[in-house]
């Protein structure tokens, strides 16, 4: 029994120094030297400002202006409006504000609440206020469920090419674009299949919405 | 569906048992001692653990010694976390370990969170880039990770052993077994594995958080820390707590569709390999053969359940009118709480390679699968986790099935049941029968005082109406009892008002049941299964002859699978009826 409980205690310690000092530094090491774009959260710069990270979601909204000149304020989070220029990220529901990469969450929506149905049908009315002015023919049953649907970190970077191919319409108009070019970008920002079978391609929303902004800047 | 989505599906089972086969034959040859191809690296460093820790590898443990090592083992990792957790804010932490200053999480969070990374649960009531500094996500989390897991596999050799063992009563030595653990077969796939990770954006470094300015003026506050080396870990030794609160859902954990594949692999790569292992240790690959068939059948079968009823998506969209088939450019089906990257196949396959295992790690969220998709991780849960298991949990646990197959298949054909050559007699069968029954007694006990007391309908969500509920309730104290961890996270322990767990609480009712059916359900069936491994090691083998029942062909896979699932539907069809099986079967909303 003192044998046992002596080893125990070397052991635990030897094996904390081990495998939660020296294996996590070792690996941060090598990672740091190897891969430090990647260790560090692939992040992205414009005009040397950090606007983001590549893989992480953003919302593409913007602060709602209130008639003091104010960004206006609701139960101390910022009243946002979608951007109709920037293509939108799916649906978040981070606290203090969708995409908020500092505090990853389920939205938890079960499949038989009618919760999730009446959440579901608001997201559906947004996306077709912001969408049919220039996609007349835009119903419900043609809305891609990823538009609608929160995904699972509510930081997804991605939305499907079937959603990305509807607001390319909204997009092109606003920004005095053709749709061919639009759809052009869409491509050139669609990651594939992992190995060429796994997973679903998808459209990078930030990698995207900043490939708009280079390419309109001069107009 | 989709050809890809199948195609995955199948990819996934071949790449796995290639893999498998290998892994497990160089695993039982660093369990019987002989030199493998790592030796020369290794070697030394094995030798000076054991000079330090003053471990005689030649004193072989009997059954008891054996299991009180590993208890004691336990208490002192169980001690030395919770001492660690509820010191990440004290005065002799490094800044740069924890850059956002986070308090300690309250004792019955904590109590809750050492005794589930102690038992390879990982049930998380805390959402680990809202509360855990780095050190204690490093030094604390990580390390149980490897030594949970450990304890797992250890196990399941020393059962192995037992079995084959010729003479007396020693089933090996828990030091030594541990030792090589680490150092042969997770240290090395863990060290690769991190690497792989990083090289495809899993994220490790020690900076604060970074503070973004939006192309549309909006501000995004971005978590960071020391992921891959923890990711890599928590995957293969099927341990499941994620770095942040959604788990591989992260894009910082899991990154791509590749990525989503290759973490798949390390889930299942040690419970399908130890199958193997078990083949070569008895000297009779058949054996092994027939134990993995039996998993994959099942395996498969699950697979396939979930990825149908997800693809077709979820009564609250029809209802909100939405079309879930697939068109040009979308995957269609249920793409609630799931990530655009990985897909329907995706994620059915992900959740149910983590919920067969004893992994409990998550990228989409299962409180929003639909009734029969949902029901899927319930029913591997319910099988107490065999079909693969956890790392070692899953072959122990299945041996103990096997041998009350051998008993049953004896009874039928009306011979004295023998397994291997070994006589089996009541003593076995009936510390198999409680050793398989431990897990959902603690289950059923634990769902039961929740759902009949106030303080433990208190966790249940806002969104948890009617069955939802109960299949939130139902599945915490599954998920705990089966040491998986998975969660439909609505259900809750912990109140955390802002992020650093100023002015939190724990719910204690939640906290405390769970934590002790985490810890219950873990070290008894422990104990039972050695004291197996202790009764076998010293029975005298008799060869095989005309009237003895064969345990490696198709007739015992049957059997087996027949055994497996009339155990599980026998005790939790009831309360599956009242959860996922009500919302599977009706349109209706609640």
């Amino acid at each position: 029994m003192r044998r046992d409980i002596l080893t125990s205690i070397i052991a635990i310690v030897v094996f904390t120094i081990l495998l939660g000092l020296v294996y996590p530094l070792f690996i941060t090491g090598v990672s740091q030297v190897s891969f430090p774009g990647n260790a560090n959260g692939q992040k992205i710069y414009v005009n040397g400002k950090l606007v983001g990270s590549k893989i992480i979601g953003q919302s593409f909204a913007s602060p709602v202006i209130g008639k003091n000149g104010k960004a206006e304020e609701k139960e101390e989070e910022l009243v946002t409006q979608a951007d109709p220029r920037y293509f939108q990220s799916r649906p978040s529901v981070t606290e203090g504000g969708a995409y908020n990469a500092a505090a990853s969450t389920f939205s938890n929506r079960g499949p038989n609440d009618k919760a999730t149905k009446e959440a579901d049908e608001e997201n559906i009315k947004s996306y077709l206020e912001l969408n049919r002015l220039y996609y007349p023919s835009l119903t419900v049953a043609k809305i891609p469920v990823d538009a609608v649907n929160t995904s699972a970190s509510n930081l997804d970077p991605e939305i499907s090419q079937a959603n990305a191919w509807i607001q390319a319409h909204r997009v092109a108009a606003k920004r005095g674009l053709s749709l061919g070019t639009v759809n052009g970008l869409i491509a050139k920002y669609t990651d594939s299949r992992g190995l060429g079978f796994s997973g679903e391609p998808g459209v990078n929303v930030l990698g995207l919405n900043l490939a708009l902004d280079r390419l309109t800047r001069g107009k | 569906m989709t050809f890809s989505g199948w195609a995955t599906i199948v990819l996934f089972a071949v790449i796995l048992t290639a893999f498998a086969v290998p892994l497990g034959g160089y695993m039982a040859k660093v369990y019987t001692g002989k030199r493998v191809f790592l030796s020369p690296l290794l070697a030394g460093p094995e030798r000076a653990l054991y000079a330090i820790l003053r471990v005689d590898l030649k004193q072989q443990q009997d059954w008891k010694a054996y299991a009180k090592s590993l208890l004691i083992f336990s208490l002192a990792g169980w001690l030395l976390l919770y001492l660690i957790l509820r010191t990440q804010n004290a005065f002799f932490v490094p800044h740069a370990l924890n850059p956002l200053g986070y308090h300690s999480a309250p004792w019955n969070v904590t109590f809750n969170t050492v005794s589930s990374f102690v038992t390879n649960t990982n049930w998380q009531y805390y959402g680990g880039e809202t509360t855990m500094s780095y050190l204690g996500q490093m030094m604390g989390l990580t390390v149980q990770n490897w030594l949970s897991a450990g304890t797992g596999i250890v196990v399941a050799v020393a059962l192995i052993r037992g079995i084959v063992g010729r003479s007396g009563k020693g089933i090996g030595n828990f030091w030594g077994d541990m030792v090589r653990t680490v150092l042969y077969v997770l240290g090395p796939i863990s060290v690769i594995g991190a690497l792989v990770l990083v090289s495809q954006g899993v994220i490790q470094n020690f900076t604060a958080y970074l503070t973004a300015r939006t192309i549309t003026g909006l501000t995004q506050t971005i978590a960071m820390g020391p992921v891959a080396s923890q990711e890599v870990i928590k995957l293969l030794g099927t341990n499941g707590g994620g770095f942040f609160n959604v788990n591989s859902a992260h894009p910082f954990e899991n990154p791509t569709a590749f990525t989503n594949f290759f973490e798949m692999l390390l889930v299942l790569i040690i419970p399908a390999a130890l199958v193997f292992t078990y083949g070569r240790m008895t000297g009779n690959r058949r054996q092994g053969l027939a134990v993995y068939a039996t998993m994959m059948v099942m395996f498969l079968g699950a697979v396939s359940v979930a990825y149908i009823a997800e693809a077709h998506g979820s009564p609250a969209q029809h209802a909100a009118g939405l079309h879930t088939h697939v068109i040009s450019g979308s995957g269609g089906g249920n793409m609630e709480g799931k990530e655009q990257r990985f897909g329907i196949a995706g994620s059915a396959l992900f959740d149910v390679v983590t919920t067969v295992t004893s992994c409990g790690a998550v990228n989409s969220a299962l409180e929003s699968f639909t009734g029969i998709g949902g029901a899927v991780p319930f029913a591997n849960l319910s099988a107490s986790e065999v079909i693969f298991g956890g790392v070692g949990t899953g072959l122990y646990s299945i041996l103990l099935y096997v041998l009350l197959a051998v008993f049953i298949g004896g009874l039928m054909v009306g011979r004295t049941p023998e397994w291997l050559g070994k006589k089996i007699e009541a003593r076995e069968i009936k510390l198999a029968g409680l050793g398989i029954l431990i897990t959902p007694l603690a289950a059923l006990f634990c769902t039961a005082m929740a759902t009949a007391s106030k303080g433990g309908r208190a966790s249940i969500s806002e969104l948890g109406v009617g069955p939802q509920g109960f299949s939130e309730t139902f599945y915490a104290y599954l998920s705990q009892a089966n040491n998986n961890g998975s969660a439909f996270a609505g259900y809750t322990g912990f109140i955390q008002p802002k992020a650093g767990n100023l002015g939190s609480h724990g719910v204690t009712f939640a906290d405390l049941l769970g934590g002790f059916d985490m810890l219950f359900a873990r070290f008894a069936p422990i104990l039972f299964a050695l004291a197996v491994a202790g009764s076998l090691a010293g029975k005298r083998v008799s060869p095989a002859g005309l009237g003895t029942m064969r345990t490696d062909n198709t007739t015992f896979v049957v059997l087996l699978i027949g055994v497996i699932v009339l155990v599980g539907a026998l005790t939790f069809f009831p309360a599956l009826l009242l959860g996922p099986i009500v919302q599977g079967l009706t349109g209706h909303l609640y």
